[in-house]
């Protein structure tokens, strides 16, 4: 049995909830899906006991019904974990994971501002990687955005300044 | 001491790219510094998802001028997964060596910028003069000098012939022997010495708990690098050392980055060595089947990743980029603890950051003429003669060192 494998099958028999969603899809790459309410517990076996101490990113996605969050998450010997959660498209809450990897800020920062998810306990800081004075409620990378007046006035300023 | 926080940025903070600093001072000493990003977004991720993939590849090429090569790579590999093709042996040997090229390049830059931020000018110009050697070959081999255009979906676009695997060989002679007398430089010139060392500290468990990625954190002794970790292109098949330093400093940089020339050029000569025969190049479909992948790359600068998401379309339904710099960034806060404010430049710049690269494409007209765009060679003359007006002349010198070579 290979890494993966064992991996896979560690994750499923602690999370039974967890069976038929996690996928080896090829050497060094493990898919796996968890609902919002046992992500915590996931990501925190993966990094505490299997060993996953390196992020490597978050991806945001707009999912038309709900968005999509992808930690990926690695190991020294190259596999990459990547746990996908949702949160509601509505409003879209989750928290942050800082307190595993104090280096998630800026990519949480990041999903804030372009998918609009708010992420709990994360402390005071700046935004990245919109304006300042980026109109409230416009997350350029939800699928139902389109440039409105006042965002096309802020990337027309930008642009003339630079 | 009253404290006093200073704006720095965001034109040219040090670097020749936008990017905004605040530092709190107690008199030249720093006791806080925050950094706000995101002056050079300019949405690629989503011009990505309302582009074709192959539109795509060239639009991730120029998220980075410096390290093109990284993220075009990164992304084809991920579209390659999801599509099931399986890249020709030769065009991922083609796909290293640019990519080790593209990694003399930009260590050679670093080289010249950290000997400017300084006050070392003689280093820049020496490396950025040697650079133009990789640059060359760069040029001859893509056609193009940075954004070379060399990858497309399903393998490579250019070949490697054999006139040109031999200039390639002796670019790599000149390098290298150019770069140990950059080591030697590092291991015996006092002042180079003495102004890096023990400036920019981080700390091996910092490096780890704060995600540092590439050269930054293989300075702290973290032997991490995605070329052996998870090799990707035919990384597996060649023989190299992954370089690291316990100086947990820009000295320590400075020499991890030394040391990843001299592999360079070794794996460069082993992948022309064993590079296999055959196609370099497989048909790749318009559109490319629902799924995803996660790509990784070691990019100058560190781990370049890249997600794709098909939907069956011939526009992805989502990409995602992490640049190195990203990553490394967070690290700057805790060098910069309780230093001087005069380090602020080559603590920031030794982890090479590289906030978006390049900006436009401009043209060069000619002054008297200005129908008339002036080529590359029209260009370097021009140059040499405003210079030799100035009563600054290089002849002696260049004939000299060609004579060396």
């Amino acid at each position: 049995m290979t890494s993966e494998d064992k991996i896979a099958n560690d994750l499923t028999e602690k999370f039974r909830s967890l069976s038929g969603k996690i996928r080896v899809q090829r050497a060094r790459r493990i898919m796996a899906e968890v609902d919002k309410d046992s992500f915590e517990e996931v990501l925190g076996y993966a990094i505490k006991i299997l060993r996953f101490s390196i992020l490597c990113t978050i991806t945001g996605l707009d999912e038309r019904q709900s968005i999509g969050l992808i930690y990926h998450i690695a190991r020294t010997d190259g596999i990459v974990l990547s746990i996908k959660t949702s949160v509601s498209y509505e409003k879209p809450l989750m928290n942050t994971i800082t307190p595993y990897f104090p280096a998630a800020e800026i990519y949480e920062r990041e999903i804030a501002d372009l998918l609009g998810v708010e992420i709990a306990g994360l402390g005071p800081g700046n935004r990245y990687p919109l304006p300042d004075n980026w109109p409230k409620g416009e997350y350029p990378l939800r699928k139902n955005w389109k440039k409105n007046a006042s965002a096309n006035n802020i990337i027309k300023e930008r642009t003339d300044n630079a | 001491m009253r404290k006093v926080v200073i704006p720095i940025g965001p034109q040219h903070p040090a670097l020749k790219e936008p990017e905004s600093f605040s530092v709190t001072l107690s008199g030249e000493r720093i006791m806080a510094f925050s950094a706000r990003l995101g002056y050079n977004h300019r949405g690629i991720e989503k011009a990505c998802e309302e582009r074709t993939y192959i539109q795509d590849v060239y639009l991730v090429e120029r998220i980075c001028g410096i390290c093109s090569h990284a993220h075009s790579t990164a992304f084809v590999q991920a579209v390659e997964e999801i599509a099931g093709l399986s890249v020709p042996e030769r065009a991922l040997y083609i796909r290293t060596i640019i990519a080790e090229l593209e990694r003399i390049h930009s260590h050679l830059l670093w080289l010249g910028v950290a000997g400017h931020e300084i006050g070392f000018d003689t280093l820049l110009m020496y490396t950025w003069r040697d650079r133009e050697v990789v640059m060359d070959i760069l040029a001859e081999l893509t056609g193009n000098r940075v954004n070379y255009g060399i990858n497309t979906i399903g393998g490579v676009r250019r070949n490697i012939d054999a006139s040109e695997i031999s200039d390639i060989l002796k670019a790599m002679d000149i390098l290298e022997e150019r770069t140990k007398y950059y080591i030697q430089l590092a291991k015996e010139e006092t002042t180079l010495i003495k102004r890096l060392s023990c400036v920019g500290i981080l700390s091996h468990e910092d490096a780890l708990s704060l995600g540092a990625v590439g050269p930054t954190a293989r300075a702290s002794g973290i032997p991490r690098d995605t070329r052996k970790d998870d090799p990707y292109a035919a990384y597996d098949k060649l023989e190299f050392k992954v370089i690291t330093d316990d100086h947990c400093d820009v000295y320590g940089r400075t020499l991890v980055r030394l040391g990843e020339l001299m592999e360079s050029y070794k794996m460069i000569r082993q992948a022309l060595k064993e590079m296999p025969t055959g196609p370099i190049s497989v048909k790749a479909p318009r559109k490319i089947p629902a799924g995803e992948a996660f790509s990784r790359y070691e990019a100058p600068r560190g781990e370049d990743v890249h997600y794709v998401k098909a939907d069956g379309t011939d526009r992805p339904e989502r990409v995602k980029v992490r640049a190195p710099t990203l990553a490394n960034l967070q690290t700057v806060a805790k060098m910069l603890e309780d230093r001087q404010l005069a380090d602020l430049p080559i603590v920031i710049a030794a982890i090479d950051p590289c906030f978006s690269c390049t900006d436009r494409l401009i043209s060069l007209r000619e002054p008297k003429k200005p129908d008339k765009t002036l080529a590359w060679e029209d260009l370097r003359a021009y140059s040499i003669e405003w210079y030799r007006a100035r009563g600054i002349d290089f002849t002696k010198v260049n004939r000299k060192i060609s004579r060396r070579n």
